[in-house]
């Protein structure tokens, strides 16, 4: 038998890859690829923990995720569109009219 | 036997996860999404969750990443020579080290928590798909039809974001 | 009419005072005219009230006590501004009004032209004023206020010519040495306090019969002391001679007829607390003594006139001593009076003299003037046969009975003091007349050619002097012992214990004295008239005694080294120490502060303002890096995020494991 502790490492580790991926890539979509991969660990969390725990809830849940995953991905990618018209470029560091 | 299978699954899908972040061509790193998305619904399966194996496959991999693989066709991005950011060491320290310490946590503690009603007997008996048909329609209903709102929402607005403006419209943006 | 008596006692000090005030305050705004009339005027009114007072006295017989201010009345002690006028004051206030105005009158042709000829007359008004007082006073401390009055007003005239460097110096000198005797006054005037819880002089002396004679002897003698430095006799008379350097005037008035002879006077008014001390009375009398034979050596070969007049002056004031001494205060007095006199005739027609011969005081430089100012030379004339002792004119009865009594009451040594005194006396006093008046002319061309004759303002006083030098004697103490005087003073200073003398040998006496007179006059005559040549070879063969008595015995570098010189060092030593340690510390003080300052100032700059500033930059510093948070870059706030993230699971990870 598999511990369950040996999904939330998992788990664990593909989130701070993702969460280092948002903080360091320049490319836009790359950090929206880097949420989707916290998303997926999110997932493999919460199937580890239902199937260990013995309810359904958390698969359920995990559905719901990936269902809502997709909705952001495709508002995310439009936003993209909308900014690549304006500036060629898609790099996040250019994306400064925030700047004091 | 299924410990082999688990730690494939988990060794390519860390590492698929790795390269996504860091490798510099954009539609490679979508190449590894894919693989990522795949090795996690094996995943699943070892976890008695094969109707989130096959969404997984269908909606994320076959879906969502197609959809982010147009978007990178469309955008026609070139090869940035500098992809990191200038001063990515600097992010790159505490995360790394806020890691290890999460790691530290997680391999410590006992995980523990109430024990729900679905014991894997009951669902290896009637199939992980039944079963989740069975709680979403009775207990969750109110979630799914607010996820299908959601969605419905999501249409439009992409829709309305990415449409190409009319010359009258050029004004509001 | 003893109403009116009283109000011109009050009136007699009033009149000077008034003159002093209006020259002194206002004297600038009006003539020099104006100036002396007010002068003289107001002691001839102060003479006047005198006659008033002298008439109803010698009428009534009574003693006026008259208060003229309550000062201080307080328990044990009361004080008051008050006059005793009796015989004796009445005496004194005559010579001191009577002599004082004949010389404001003669200062008037005297000092005519001077710069300082307001000033000079407030002084001498002034010390008109403090004399008054002193005669006046029916206390120890009216006499003392007095007292110190005339000591200053000796300091301000003697130093009348300020500018000279000799003259100031010999004014201290007179202040100073008075001083050293003020000093044993004020000693006895402790005492008599001590002993009868009052100053008044009635009522002391109404108990003075309750002292013993020990503490008699002690009070006697500080007022001795005090006698001794205001009459300057052995050893606080060096200040007489330099005093010389004053207007003649002056030295007429203060250093003749009235201020030294306060001392006398003083011992007389105290002959109640003498008398119960015959110790004291006989150091009394021996100081006397010695100061006559003492001064009389010294002024036998002195060159200046005034200065002889001088050594003169503190011979006869040893006389009027040596009378106190034995009892003889009548005497005492009287020859007060006639010197009074005499010497102020001899000092004014000395001043005659040096008015003549523009400013020559040198009577080596003088000779053959008996043709050219003939009344100065007459009138001098009688002065020095008066002092001489010569009957019938006024010095020989005065000095004959102080003479006299000595013998009869077996005070020899006194006696034979005394008649050498009057010889010495003779001597000088012809010898200086002959020296000045007679012989051939020693004076230099300039001053030859400008000889003149005195104005009358200057004669005319010498005139009523001269007078009285003549006839004085006469009226006041004629018969000896039995004369008008003796009789007006016997209330006050007692008959001396009579002897039952036989008229024999009051006669020889009276020719012995005559005859020491014509000795010194032969003697006189004889060197420097004569055979001057005679003069030079004695002083020749005897020109140690020559030099030193030329010298005054060195007396005065004596003291120079034994009290002078140590006085300065220590002073040095004070200044010194003032100088070098107390400002030290001062300046050490200031120091401190200096650096308490500097120290603050340090720290405010280096601590204080560090501290602000480094709040400043802190402050500039987290806004600096705290604006980069608002870098407009979404990943940065990402990264944000997620640190916050962690923070808050390690914060909730805590409160779980609490």
């Amino acid at each position: 038998m598999i511990p369950l502790s040996a999904y939330v490492a998992v788990s664990a580790v593909l989130f701070i890859t993702g969460l280092l991926g948002v903080l360091i890539r320049r490319n836009f979509i790359i950090v929206l690829m880097s949420v989707e991969i916290m998303l997926n660990a999110a997932n493999i969390n919460l199937v580890a923990f239902s199937h260990y725990l013995e309810s359904m809830a958390g698969q359920l849940v995990a559905l719901f995720v990936i269902a809502i995953a997709a909705g952001e991905a495709a508002v995310g990618l439009a936003i993209i569109i909308v900014v690549f018209r304006g500036k060629i470029s898609t790099n996040v560091d250019e994306m400064n009219l925030l700047k004091w | 036997m299924v410990a082999v299978f688990f730690a494939y699954f988990a060794l390519v899908s860390i590492v698929a996860g790795v390269l996504t972040v860091a490798l510099k061509n954009p539609v490679h790193c979508g190449l590894a999404l894919l693989a990522l998305l795949l090795h996690v619904s094996g995943l699943f399966v070892l976890l008695n969750a094969e109707f989130l194996w096959a969404v997984q496959v269908i909606v994320y991999a076959g879906a969502i990443l197609v959809l982010y693989l147009f978007v990178l066709m469309l955008l026609n991005l070139k090869t940035d020579e500098r992809y990191l950011h200038p001063s990515y060491l600097y992010f790159l320290g505490p995360a790394v080290l806020g890691a290890l310490y999460v790691l530290l946590l997680l391999l410590q503690s006992p995980y523990g928590g109430a024990k729900g009603d679905a014991p894997v007997v009951a669902v290896l008996q009637d199939g992980d798909t039944h079963a989740v048909g069975i709680k979403m329609f009775s207990d969750y209903i109110l979630q799914f039809e607010i996820v299908g709102v959601f969605l419905l929402g999501a249409i439009i607005g992409a829709i309305v974001l990415a449409k190409t403006p009319k010359p009258m419209d050029a004004g509001k943006d | 009419m003893s109403d009116l008596t009283d109000l011109l006692i009050k009136l007699i000090p009033i009149f000077p005072l008034l003159a002093v005030i209006s020259n002194g305050l206002l004297g600038s705004r009006y003539s020099h005219d104006v100036a002396h009339r007010l002068a003289w005027g107001s002691v001839g009114l102060s003479f006047l009230c005198t006659i008033g007072v002298f008439t109803d006295i010698l009428r009534t017989g009574a003693v006026h006590e008259v208060i003229a201010y309550q000062w201080i009345f307080g328990g044990d002690l009361t004080i008051n501004l008050a006059y005793l006028v009796d015989p004796l004051t009445c005496v004194m206030l005559l010579v001191v009004t009577g002599v004082g105005f004949l010389i404001h009158v003669y200062s008037v042709g005297y000092m005519h032209g001077e710069a300082g000829f307001t000033r000079f007359f407030t002084y001498m008004n002034l010390f008109m004023v403090s004399m008054l007082l002193l005669v006046m006073g029916n206390n120890y401390v009216v006499l003392f206020i007095g007292w110190e009055g005339v000591g200053l007003c000796s300091y301000l005239l003697i130093g009348y010519y300020y500018e000279k460097v000799s003259a100031a110096k010999a004014a201290t000198k007179a202040f100073v040495v008075n001083r050293i005797g003020d000093a044993g006054f004020l000693l006895a005037i402790f005492l008599v306090f001590v002993n009868f819880k009052t100053l008044d002089y009635t009522k002391v002396f109404a108990q003075a019969s309750q002292l013993s004679p020990e503490m008699a002897t002690a009070i006697a003698l500080c007022l001795l002391v005090g006698a001794i430095g205001k009459s300057a006799q052995l050893p606080l008379y060096t200040w007489l001679p330099d005093a010389m350097e004053g207007p003649t005037p002056v030295s007429a008035l203060i250093h003749a007829a009235t201020m030294v002879t306060a001392g006398v006077y003083m011992i007389v008014r105290n002959h109640a607390i003498f008398d119960l001390s015959p110790t004291a009375m006989g150091v009394v009398g021996l100081v006397g003594g010695c100061t006559a034979l003492f001064a009389a050596t010294i002024g036998l070969v002195q060159t200046d006139i005034k200065r002889v007049l001088a050594y003169s002056t503190v011979s006869q004031l040893g006389y009027m001593f040596l009378g106190c001494g034995i009892g003889a205060y009548t005497a005492a007095i009287f020859h007060l009076m006639t010197h009074a006199f005499f010497k102020a005739l001899l000092f004014l027609s000395a001043g005659s003299v040096i008015h003549a011969l523009s400013g020559e005081q040198d009577i080596r430089k003088m000779g053959g003037l008996s043709k050219k100012i003939p009344w100065t030379y007459r009138l001098f004339l009688i002065g020095t046969i008066a002092i001489a002792g010569l009957p019938p004119l006024a010095g020989f009865w005065s000095k004959d009975e102080i003479m006299a009594h000595a013998f009869t009451h077996h005070h020899y040594l006194l006696y034979v003091m005394a008649a050498i005194g009057a010889l010495l006396t003779s001597f000088y006093m012809f010898r200086v007349t002959y020296l000045t008046f007679y012989g051939s002319s020693r004076m230099d061309h300039h001053t030859e050619a400008h000889v003149h004759e005195s104005p009358m303002v200057m004669i005319g006083p010498l005139m009523a002097l001269s007078f009285l030098s003549l006839v004085g004697g006469l009226v006041l103490g004629f018969p000896p012992e039995h004369g008008w005087l003796h009789k007006f003073l016997e209330p006050v200073a007692g008959i001396a214990s009579e002897h039952a003398v036989s008229a024999g040998l009051v006669f020889l006496l009276m020719g012995a004295a005559t005859a020491i007179a014509l000795i010194g006059w032969g003697l006189a005559h004889f060197l420097y008239s004569v055979s001057p040549a005679t003069a030079d070879g004695w002083a020749a063969k005897f020109s140690g005694v020559y030099t030193t008595l030329l010298n005054k015995y060195y007396v005065d570098e004596l003291y120079d080294f034994m009290v002078v010189e140590p006085l300065k060092r220590w002073g040095e030593m004070l200044d010194w120490f003032d100088r070098t340690v107390v400002d030290g510390i001062v300046r050490g003080v200031g120091q401190m502060a200096d650096w308490g300052s500097a120290g603050s100032t340090w720290v405010e700059k280096h601590v204080i303002y560090a501290g602000l500033n480094v709040i400043g930059y802190g402050n500039h510093l987290a806004a600096r890096e705290g604006r980069k948070m608002q870098s407009g870059m979404v990943h940065h706030y990402a990264a944000i995020i997620v640190a916050g993230l962690f923070l808050l699971a390690l914060v909730v990870q805590l409160v779980i494991q609490m």
